[in-house]
């Protein structure tokens, strides 16, 4: 035999293989189940423990498996009952009695009762509780006006507070206070996150480590039954991956389309594409203390000489809307209507500029490359530095990966830049103007305003808002300092985040919430 | 040879201690640290300090080390607070997933490497030749990432052949076929560039054992042409090729991050990244230190292989 016959024989053998791969690729084509929701998610879990977790991507799975007591009404980010029938406050605003639901048990069977709820506080709060090393809780600090957790009787439970505070309603509806089995703690310890137990509309099925978190339909659902057999979550990190499976079919809904994918969706009848504006704010901190900065006059500049307009529809893709001022409109009970955002006039800001003796300063900027809830913070920051430019200033920018970033902005500019970029998204209107705006709240006393902004009249608005328990006066005390903080100046308001999804066009009942939250209670699919 | 054998695990101990010691400075040394990862935006001075503390980061460095150590020592690599489960469980499990993928690409990258480069070789200038090394020239220019992208658009999106992403399809799945379905498109994205690079080398290292008299000897004996090239020459030719597999086996190995994060491979590249960007110690340090064991012991295992093939290597 020569080498050219062996070479032909080589050549069948892969044509031969060929063919064998082309039978297995044939059923590749199928479409995901029926009843069966699939749900393209941006990361892993961390855990699936409500007290442990912080990211947005986890408590999307925990609110269809968890209930709070407290829930946010749809639509909106007012409070709703949910495991809690009814509460009262008293006059001081310092006792918090919640009545609960009789008829719910925990998908473990176990009841669920004042002494649950005691028990899932207690864990978080108190270093003393046997499941305390069931943590860390990072986020147990939404609580800490809590000194104790009463049971009253089997069905009634109160909350007494150190001092009155307004949030701990929607601090309650945020995940972390979602209620878990206190049996499961018991019984898998530090592992209870890949254990978990609720009283939600589905229960827990599987975890498979990098492939999926699978829930199932709780038949014995004290609400209406969810629509779907089970929800299937898989973890898909990369976005053109995550686009690519739509496209192909593998799954059915899709959170945190790219900004430039969003138009192979719309084109097309086979796909919904949905889009819900959140509590979500993305502005530049501006060093208030030292620099230029330290003149309003030059804040209110870099606020008019910033094209806003061009980096919502042409960097984010419309994907956002332009921020008038610290509080996002999806908190509307508690947003000043009246504000209108700072125009796109660089001839207003040269006259500020040339007014404050600040023309052609030099600015150092702090960018990050990516975070959660920072967009597309390459691309902003640096259209923003080319509209400074235009008027004239003089802006480097420094890089930083955003663990590193938050580690040189938290402690505060003070020496290092003139202004960074910075984005929060929260569930209640008193959490970031609190812990980033108040003179209480510098870096050296533990809080975020690392642009050492500092306004007496609006440190007692905020002071007298968070002890306010009438929404409307809070909302009356927010929306004056809305107009304060506008009119100051310490961040350069830039955009409000539209959240947006895909799903197939099997998928029906879907929306997305203003909490950022995903309700899949109610979603069908054929 | 056994003897041999010891003396390189023996040799391989400093080697590891080393990249226990680097990669424990350099999880030391780099911004940010756990707890900001964990509380982002809510990352106060407080709330950080009390999460280091719980994860036991409060030690000092040195003390910190040989605790880890120590304890790597009898098994116990430690909690990955981030997955929240044990380093050790999730690491076996992630390279388990890594082996798949990286060894097929080995095992295409080796026989089909070897393969073109002894049929361009034995066809020199001829049109064999020519075609092996355009496709090759493709192979090594384009970048794997992109050519996964690429092959995703084209037989997933488009064909619907293949799945697009994953190790096993989520409902039906989990036999071989499903396995093989998904490995498909990442294990050959991964195999194109080690390919090239072995066809190339294969086809010179033949290329010169073919110019050696004992070749034109054994020709003229009148050996039939298929023993000369397989038997003859493949065989002294090996002894060159050998050491550049063993190098793009590391290849195909680091190659396998960014596969893994396009076609969503639940692999230990993709684990190690998501690990670096939270911050989670533990889980690099383990996930380093096993693959790096993984890649010596896999080094040791080809020098042996060429000390079997070459006599003139002292063991």
């Amino acid at each position: 035999m020569t080498f050219l016959t062996m070479t032909r024989r080589v050549l069948l053998a892969a044509a031969t293989s060929t063919l064998a791969l082309g039978a297995l690729t044939a059923p590749a084509a199928a479409q995901t189940p029926p009843g069966v929701l699939i749900v393209g998610q941006i990361a892993e879990p961390k855990s699936l423990d409500p007290a442990a977790v912080t990211a947005v991507n986890d408590f999307r799975i925990l609110v269809n498996l968890y209930e709070g007591l407290v829930a946010y009404e749809p639509g909106t980010l007012e409070v709703a009952p949910a495991l809690a029938t009814d509460w009262e406050i008293n006059e001081e605003g310092t006792e918090y009695t919640f009545t609960l639901r009789e008829d719910v048990t925990f998908h473990d069977g176990t009841p669920f009762n004042a002494e649950a709820v005691k028990f899932n506080f207690d864990r978080m709060l108190d270093e003393e509780h046997p499941y305390h090393d069931t943590g860390p809780f990072p986020l147990a600090f939404f609580f800490s006006s809590v000194e104790e957790t009463e049971v009253v009787d089997e069905y009634t439970v109160k909350f007494h507070l150190n001092a009155p505070y307004a949030p701990f309603l929607s601090n309650l509806a945020y995940p972390t206070g979602l209620m878990v089995s206190p049996a499961a703690v018991e019984q898998y310890g530090a592992d209870y996150g890949r254990n978990p137990a609720g009283t939600g509309p589905f229960t827990f099925g599987e975890w498979r480590s990098n492939e999926a978190v699978v829930l199932e339909k709780n038949a014995d659902y004290w609400g209406e039954e969810a629509g779907t057999e089970a929800v299937v979550f898989r973890p898909i990190t990369d976005a053109n991956t995550r686009v690519a499976e739509m496209l192909a079919g593998g799954i059915d809904l899709m959170v945190e389309v790219p900004p430039t994918s969003l138009g192979q969706f719309t084109d097309t009848d086979a796909y919904q594409v949905y889009e819900q504006s959140g509590p979500h704010v993305w502005f530049l901190i501006l060093n208030a203390k030292e620099g230029p900065f330290a003149d309003k006059r030059v804040r209110q500049a870099v606020n008019y000489a910033v094209d806003k307009e061009a980096i919502v529809n042409d960097v984010l893709e419309g994907t956002a809307e332009v921020a008038a001022g610290p509080t996002p409109p999806a908190f509307a009970w508690a947003y000043n209507e009246e504000l209108d955002p700072y125009p796109h006039d660089p001839e207003k800001a040269r006259e500020l500029l040339a007014e404050a003796g600040a023309e052609g300063a030099s600015l150092t900027f702090y960018v990050t490359e990516g975070g959660s809830g920072m967009l597309d913070p390459i691309s902003m920051g640096t259209a923003i530095q080319a509209d400074l430019a235009e008027v004239g200033l003089d802006v480097s920018i420094e890089t930083y990966e955003w663990n590193t970033f938050l580690g040189e902005v938290n402690p505060g500019l003070e020496g290092k830049a003139d202004m960074a970029e910075m984005a929060w998204m929260t569930n209640d209107p008193d959490t970031l103007p609190y812990l980033a705006l108040r003179t209480d709240a510098f870096p050296s006393e533990g809080g975020f305003n690392s642009g050492y902004y500092s306004n007496e009249e609006v440190d007692q608005l905020l002071e007298e808002a968070r002890v306010a328990t009438d929404q409307e006066e809070r909302a009356r005390l927010y929306k004056e300092m809305q107009e304060i903080v506008q009119e100051d100046a310490p961040w350069l308001f830039v955009a409000n985040w539209k959240q947006n999804a895909v799903t197939s066009d099997r998928v029906e009942g879907f929306s997305l919430e203003p909490s950022f939250l995903l309700m899949l209670g109610d979603v069908t699919k054929n | 040879m056994g003897s041999y054998i010891l003396k390189r695990l023996v040799s391989a101990i400093p080697v590891l201690l080393g990249i226990t010691v680097i990669v424990f400075l350099i999880m030391a040394m780099i911004p940010g640290d756990p707890a900001t990862a964990i509380l982002g935006s809510y990352a106060t001075p407080e709330n950080v300090e009390k999460i280091n503390r719980d994860l036991g980061l409060d030690k000092p460095l040195v003390q910190r080390y040989f605790i880890w150590l120590g304890n790597m020592l009898t098994g116990d690599f430690g909690r990955s607070f981030s997955l929240n489960r044990p380093v050790l469980d999730e690491v076996l499990e992630r390279f388990n997933a890594t082996l798949i993928l990286a060894g097929t690409s080995f095992v295409l990258c080796a026989v089909l490497g070897v393969l073109a480069g002894v049929v361009s070789a034995a066809r020199q200038y001829g049109l064999a030749d020519k075609l092996i090394t355009f496709v090759v020239l493709i192979g090594i220019s384009v970048p794997a990432f992109f050519l996964g992208m690429m092959m995703i658009l084209l037989f997933a999106v488009n064909l619907r052949w293949l799945p697009v992403s994953g190790m096993y399809a989520i409902y039906g799945g989990g036999d071989l076929a499903d396995l093989l379905r998904h490995l498909v498109m990442p294990a050959l994205a991964l195999a194109a560039v080690a390919t090239g690079v072995v066809a190339r080398l294969s086809r010179s290292a033949m290329l010169e054992v073919l110019r050696q008299d004992y070749i034109r000897t054994a020709r003229a004996k009148g050996v039939p042409e298929r023993r000369v090239i397989m038997g003859h020459a493949l065989r002294v030719a090996m002894v060159s090729i050998i050491p550049v597999l063993g190098i793009q086996a590391g290849f195909v190995l680091s190659g396998a991050v960014y596969i893994e994060i396009v076609f969503q491979w639940p692999g230990v590249g993709r684990m190690l990244v998501d690990a670096i960007l939270t911050r989670d110690i533990l889980l690099v340090q383990g996930g380093v230190v096993f693959v790096a064991a993984c890649y010596v012991l896999f080094n040791i295992a080809v020098d042996v292989a060429q000390s079997l093939l070459d006599p003139r290597i002292k063991t």
